[in-house]
């Protein structure tokens, strides 16, 4: 065989698909995620400047399930070419799954002392509502927290993905279904909370939930879940399945002609994606404390896409940086600026998509070949 | 009835079941008597055996009023190189569209072989079926190498989850470095699709659609923004699939039709037809079709 076709033969091998330098960051996340992390919070004390706040923490965990939610939609996006303006649904139905979980574990510590959740003693409900059977088990909500996103994203796609609906068509779709969803989970009668949703969390798993120590599990396993979808992601995209989702993005009616009925990938993938999104809020949840419709808003998925696209589309670490940087910049300028945050993220945006296309990865990948490129120049 | 007669009927019986049973182990049907009329399937190979491989009868296709097929009635025969001729909107794309499974017509069939029913199946059935098409612009998929671009167009088990375990076995990859070769693309395996030059995607296409092996190549302005030289090389190789492969090549290049009618198999007198408006004006030797007074007056006279 050739020598020049050897090399993307290679690059195909599983065995390879991370290298030794994948390898050691990796380990690296890792042992920053169950080492530095807790110790850094748990063991150094308070008054010394290598403590990690209580406040850095639930930082850090939001962000790695903003993270996940911007994976997610890179697979959707990024790979397959489907923009979708409703990723905020799926993440809040998982968040909303656990949230139920989270509610029923107050028990009788709430407002009214009653076995129901306080917004359903308001309502004057006497029981739970059909819904709420199982939301005593915590393996039962698990189970719904990726079902139900799951379920609706399967359904949905195949409908919209064998009418042929393509484009800005679709993404005005999702859109408007997590606009709608949202006006249903504001009502009362959906039994959900209505505008208020669910919040004053006491327990999980039995034990409590406002404490440091949780905090830092939560985080730390929030990290553990990014770092296993991220691998996840990667044996995906070097799979043929991956290599057919990216020519559907590039040529769908020359994938068809090939002889792939691509509804079946694109579903797949779409249902995948609507998974780890759900899985993303309730993982959310128990760490912010509180769950409403608002996740649903139209703004909450613009804004999985902006990290996406920020960080850079079809590169796998690309939608993680976009998150880190994206939401970082959020808790630094709705501190010091905050009338000015949503000037500055409209303007990121614009900035991205006409001078970025690949974004910050796009960037720093074509500067270091340039560096690189200049450097063996410069050499005798 | 006597015993002796009953004794005889049941050795008959017995002698009918074994041969019954027999006859399924070996495989066979129930024999050829009570057959009233084929079954027409969706499924299984093509069957080629009246000797045409793709007939079209009938068939009318038309967009908000515009008749873009005007019973349109072609027949293919196995191993034939057909050229297609005609003037913008003679509903050439359209054709292909039908027999390709991107558009349903109004009315009208089209069969590929004798068995297969092209108005039943979806886009992706029909290509699995062996029927293979390029496009006038060229597709290919341009964030892909090269080489994953044959790789796709690969004849294999095209369903998600065999995707997700494929493993690519090295009698593909040879299979792929051959068709690197064939289509001169040998240096070229590892370069992105997107950077190949026009002539070259035109190439890289042609090529992944041979990766399909596919019966019937219904090839739509082939050789448009080649080079002269790629023009012939392009015809070479048309030339050399005609016989194993049916083509149906639709050109507005006279001169590549030129080369493909009079290279080959020159014993065969090779067939073009000429579209206008919809449906067949002429059919024949190019020679007789370029002397037609219609085909004069809409098209080759302008």
């Amino acid at each position: 065989m050739n020598a020049s076709v050897l090399p993307t033969v290679a690059g195909h091998a599983p065995a390879s698909f991370l290298g030794i330098r994948g390898r050691i960051a990796i380990a690296a996340v890792l042992a920053i995620l169950v080492l530095v992390i807790p110790i850094f919070n748990l063991v150094v004390p308070a008054d010394s400047v290598f403590h990690l706040s209580d406040y850095a923490v639930s930082l850090l965990g939001k962000i790695m399930c903003y993270a996940i939610c911007a994976l997610a939609m890179d697979l959707i996006w990024g790979y397959t070419g489907i923009l979708s303006l409703g990723h905020g649904l799926f993440f809040a139905l998982g968040g909303y799954a656990m949230g139920m979980y989270l509610m029923r574990q107050i028990g009788r510590d709430g407002v009214y002392k009653s076995d129901l959740p306080d917004f359903m003693v308001f309502l004057d409900w006497k029981e739970v509502p059909w819904h709420w059977l199982g939301s005593q088990s915590f393996v039962v909500q698990m189970f719904l927290v990726v079902a139900v996103p799951g379920l609706l994203a399967f359904v949905f796609g195949y409908f919209a993905f064998r009418s042929r609906i393509k484009g800005v068509y679709f993404s005005i779709i999702t859109q408007a279904l997590t606009y709608a969803s949202m006006l249903l989970f504001f009502r009362n009668e959906t039994g959900f909370g209505g505008n208020n949703g669910f919040t004053d969390f006491k327990r999980l798993l039995g034990i409590p939930t406002a404490t440091s120590s949780m905090r830092v599990t939560l985080c730390v396993l929030t990290g553990l879940v990014l770092v296993a979808f991220y691998l996840m992601s990667k044996a995906i995209i070097a799979s043929k399945y991956g290599r057919v989702l990216q020519a559907i993005r590039d040529a769908e009616s020359r994938v068809l002609f090939t002889g792939y009925n691509t509804l079946w990938y694109k579903l797949s993938i779409w249902t995948l994606s609507a998974m780890m999104c759900g899985v993303a809020g309730a993982l959310y949840v128990p760490q912010v404390g509180i769950i409403n419709p608002g996740e649903m808003s139209p703004a909450a998925s613009i804004e999985i896409a902006i990290w996406t696209a920020v960080g850079g589309r079809a590169t796998l670490i690309g939608p993680i940086v976009g998150a880190f940087f994206v939401n970082g910049a959020k808790s630094w300028f709705t501190v010091t600026f905050p009338e000015y945050w949503l000037y500055f993220l409209g303007a990121m945006f614009i900035a991205v998509t006409l001078f970025l296309p690949q974004g910050i990865v796009g960037l720093v990948r074509k500067l270091s070949t340039k560096y690189a490129n200049s450097s063996k120049r410069g050499a005798p | 009835m006597t015993p002796d007669l009953l004794e005889d009927g049941a050795k008959r019986r017995e002698a009918y079941l074994a041969r019954q049973a027999a006859a399924l182990i070996a495989g066979e049907s129930g024999g050829q008597g009570a057959s009233f009329g084929r079954v027409v399937s969706s499924t299984g190979e093509v069957d080629t055996a009246h000797g045409g491989i793709l007939y079209v009868d009938d068939i009318t296709v038309s967009f908000d009023g515009f008749r873009a097929l005007n019973k349109l009635t072609l027949n293919i025969a196995v191993g034939e190189l057909r050229c297609i001729i005609g003037p913008n909107g003679a509903g050439k794309t359209t054709m292909m569209d039908v027999i390709t499974g991107k558009t349903k017509p109004d009315s009208g069939r089209a069969f590929f072989g004798s068995n297969i029913d092209l108005l039943r199946l979806r886009e992706s059935e029909i290509a699995g079926r062996g029927i293979g098409r390029k496009f006038q612009k060229p597709t290919v998929f341009e964030q892909l190498s090269v080489f994953e671009n044959l790789e796709l167009a690969l004849k294999m088990d095209r369903r998600v989850r065999a995707s997700l375990m494929h493993k690519l076995t090295s009698a593909d990859g040879d299979r792929i470095a051959e068709m690197l070769k064939l289509i001169h693309l040998k240096d070229s395996g590892s370069r992105t699709a997107g950077d190949l030059s026009h002539g070259q995607k035109q190439w890289l296409e042609i090529g992944m659609l041979l990766m399909q092996d596919p019966k019937l190549l219904l090839l739509d302005e082939p050789v448009a923004g080649m080079t002269d030289e790629e023009t012939e090389r392009t015809a070479e190789l048309f030339l050399s699939l005609e016989g194993t492969h049916s083509l149906v090549v639709v050109e507005h290049d006279m001169k590549f039709i030129g080369e493909l009618v009079n290279g080959g198999q020159r014993e065969k007198k090779k067939i073009v037809t000429v579209l206008h408006e919809g449906s067949v004006l002429a059919e024949g030797a190019l020679a007789d079709v370029q002397a037609n007074e219609r085909v004069v007056e809409v098209y080759l006279g302008r």
